[in-house]
């Protein structure tokens, strides 16, 4: 009779004398099924985890982040240099005391304003917005300045514009020396 | 033989007694209750619906309809949707004068407005019947977790919209998905320009940057172009109406088993 009953502490005591179907302890199957549960839990995150890397490609057909915009001298003194807009998404203008990169991207809500020559202002097809010549907000929803991204100069003496540091009015960063270009 | 009395042909009879129709149909439509019942739960279609409806609360000024209505809008959607995807080529090349052919160059060319007038018609009418649910009471217990289901399904309705909106590659559906899009940058975690984004960092590493953030899997870029309009098409034609399909059929069935239509307190 005992025998029969299968083993609930110990499964090594069961007699081998006669061959029967092995029966699995209460503590083997439990082990057995906290693996078990592991394992498909695992396989599960891994799939999810695969699934969301998928959708972050490995490359990207997009303008590059640092970029190389001519010689200084190129600007003139006053002039809102629009050529690079399209591209790399800044403006590049030149005033008496140096050169500055301004973002193309509205503070509003992330729309492309124009740069009106006859109005001397950045203006915003979206909202409204209105911007002066240096990226000061005066009219219009937008709650601060555009932004001005890192500016130097590289050693063949060309502009080196990098969009990934970005200098904001309202934080005091346009001081920075790398904000823009002494020429 | 035709003079001896005989019952005159009954075609509805006739019918009614082919095994194709009694393979269709299994029970028919006596006026004994049990019967009625089993029309009901026989049928796949209307067996999410509940057995028996409350005189009241089918009554037309309790429900408005709204929320049929909405579902029969969305079932406007879905044919109108597929018709226009013969025409349609999620492309920046093509979007745009896809659209512009499916009004000027194809019969019925209405399709693409039925399409755009539904959307705006289902916002209406989830509205309605979201406000109706509310004033009667009806989100309140047994009833509250098909409120929940509501509710996603309000939100998904309105992520419909959203990405249908950069289909027809126009200038206002660049600069709107633009705009909208900031959400997601902005976003708790997640986006890389919300709260607690900078602090998910391993030592100098931000993990969650411009390019790792929930707003570049949704554009597959750091702006609006061809990625997106491709992501937006298929979120917007298979991804959000098999996730609405389903909680459709979750959102019917609960009626039935929290009780049927609410009554009138």
């Amino acid at each position: 009779m005992a025998e029969e009953k299968p083993s609930t502490h110990n499964t090594q005591t069961a007699p081998a004398a006669t061959p029967k179907p092995p029966t699995v302890g209460r503590r083997t199957f439990l082990s057995w099924f906290v693996v078990a549960w592991g394992a498909f839990a695992a396989a599960t995150m891994g799939a999810v985890s695969v699934v969301l890397r998928y959708l972050y490609p490995n490359v990207l057909f997009e303008p590059k982040m640092s970029f190389k915009a001519g010689k200084p001298d190129e600007y003139e003194i006053g002039v809102v240099d629009t050529h690079l807009k399209d591209k790399f998404g800044v403006w590049i203008v030149r005033d008496n005391e140096g050169i500055y990169a301004l973002s193309t991207i509205c503070t509003h809500l992330g729309c492309t304003p124009n740069w009106l020559p006859g109005e001397s202002k950045f203006k915003c097809p979206c909202h409204g917005s209105g911007f002066t010549k240096a990226g000061i907000n005066f009219e219009g929803p937008a709650p601060r300045p555009l932004e001005r991204y890192k500016i130097a100069l590289a050693e063949d003496g060309q502009i080196l514009i990098d969009k990934s540091k970005k200098f904001q009015q309202e934080k005091g960063e346009w001081n920075d020396p790398e904000s823009f270009l002494v020429v | 033989m035709t003079d001896s009395p005989k019952k005159k042909f009954d075609l509805k009879r006739y019918i009614q007694d082919t095994q194709i129709y009694k393979s269709i149909f299994r029970h028919g439509y006596s006026t004994s209750d049990r019967d009625r019942a089993m029309t009901v739960l026989t049928n796949v279609f209307f067996h999410l619906h509940p057995v028996k409806v409350r005189k009241s609360g089918a009554r037309f000024g309790f429900t408005w309809c709204a929320g049929g209505l909405s579902f029969f809008v969305f079932l406007t959607l879905v044919v109108s949707g597929i018709m226009l995807m013969f025409y349609y080529r999620p492309t920046v090349e093509h979007a745009y004068n896809d659209i512009v052919a499916l009004r000027e160059h194809v019969p019925f060319g209405i399709m693409r407005e039925l399409h755009r007038w539904g959307a705006h018609a289902m916002i209406i009418t989830v509205w309605i019947h979201m406000f109706r649910v509310f004033m009667t009471g009806s989100y309140k217990p047994p009833r509250e977790f098909n409120w929940i289901v509501g509710v996603i399904l309000l939100v998904l309705t309105m992520l419909l919209s959203f990405t249908g909106y950069l289909l027809p590659w126009d200038q206002l559906a660049m600069w709107a998905i633009t705009v909208g899009i900031n959400m997601a940058r902005a976003t708790p975690f997640l986006g890389h320009e919300g709260p607690g984004a900078s602090l998910l960092a391993l030592g100098d590493v931000q993990l969650i940057h411009s390019g790792s953030d929930v707003r570049f899997a949704l554009l597959a870029g750091r702006f609006v172009g061809a990625g997106a309009l491709l992501r937006f098409y298929i979120l917007h034609c298979v991804a959000i109406p098999v996730a609405v399909v389903i909680l459709m059929a979750v959102h019917f069935w609960r009626i039935r088993k929290d009780g049927g239509i609410s009554a009138p307190l």
